[in-house]
């Protein structure tokens, strides 16, 4: 039977990376909840998660940007650029900021949870292979 | 790795907004210092935020700094004080433009902003913690 690392890990190995850079893009948000102008940011989790994986499944994989006639495309899949989306505000501020601290606060708290359940999925899987090379 | 980055990004607020407070300290201390012209008054700081974008050029903030401190262009307070040792000819002082509740009000947007980062790193600490006994 095959063994394939990055199959045992299946999804989660690609989540964890996403949910790192949200919470990236999260704290840069809270950071700047009192900058001026500064408008808020986040992507859409699902449809990039979908990307990553679709280089390892399908072959529609995210393209590395080519800058130079010598660039390699990679060969497996990544995150690749992020398509950063704005955030809709619900109340508009004065000074043009859309950051809304409780809204961050909130998704930040989520996305750390979820984070944490990826690394659960992962500890899991790994004491599986563990216990099946150990035989007890 | 991106959740490393989160010290940074919230570090930089932190400094940030305790660059607010000592700010707001300094105009609280100076609510009511007299002078005999307008030209020696003190006047409201007001800190300008501005967000540290990333140098990819992929719009992602890298943090916050304090792009300046501008003065309150406010009018100042003159009373009528002749009894004063800084009274001028007229019998005047001339009295800051702070206003403390606004100072007040900008404390505690200030000190809510400060433990909001505060928690973020704590988060990312504890994910990165987690991360790092993964499979043990």
């Amino acid at each position: 039977m095959g063994f394939n690392l990055d199959q045992v890990f299946g999804i989660h190995a690609d989540a964890l990376l996403l949910r790192a850079k949200r919470a990236e893009i999260l704290a840069s948000n809270l950071a700047n909840a009192d900058t001026p102008n500064y408008k808020a940011r986040d992507i859409n989790f699902n449809a990039l998660l979908e990307q990553a994986r679709g280089g390892a499944t399908a072959g529609a994989k995210l393209p590395l940007e080519v800058t130079h006639a010598d660039d390699v495309q990679a060969s497996s899949a990544g995150l690749g650029r992020l398509q950063l989306l704005y955030r809709v505000p619900l109340q508009a501020a004065l000074d043009g900021n859309t950051v809304n601290a409780q809204v961050e606060e909130a998704a930040f708290a989520e996305n750390a949870v979820k984070y944490e359940a990826s690394l659960t999925f992962l500890n899991g899987r790994i004491r599986r292979i563990m216990q099946a090379l150990k035989g007890n | 790795m991106s959740l490393f980055n989160i010290f940074n990004i919230a570090g930089s607020a932190l400094s940030a907004q305790s660059v607010r407070l000592n700010v707001v300290a300094s105009n609280l201390a100076n609510a009511d210092s007299a002078a005999s012209s307008t030209g020696q008054t003190y006047r409201a700081r007001i800190p300008v935020f501005s967000a540290l974008m990333s140098r990819y050029g992929d719009g992602l903030a890298t943090g916050v700094r304090v792009a300046g401190i501008v003065q309150s262009q406010a009018p100042l307070r003159s009373r009528y004080a002749p009894g004063n040792p800084l009274a001028d000819k007229n019998g005047y002082i001339h009295l800051p433009n702070v206003n403390v509740i606004e100072q007040m009000a900008d404390m505690i947007s200030a000190s809510r902003t400060y433990q909001d980062n505060v928690q973020v790193l704590n988060t990312s600490k504890q994910l990165l913690l987690n991360t790092l006994r993964l499979g043990q």
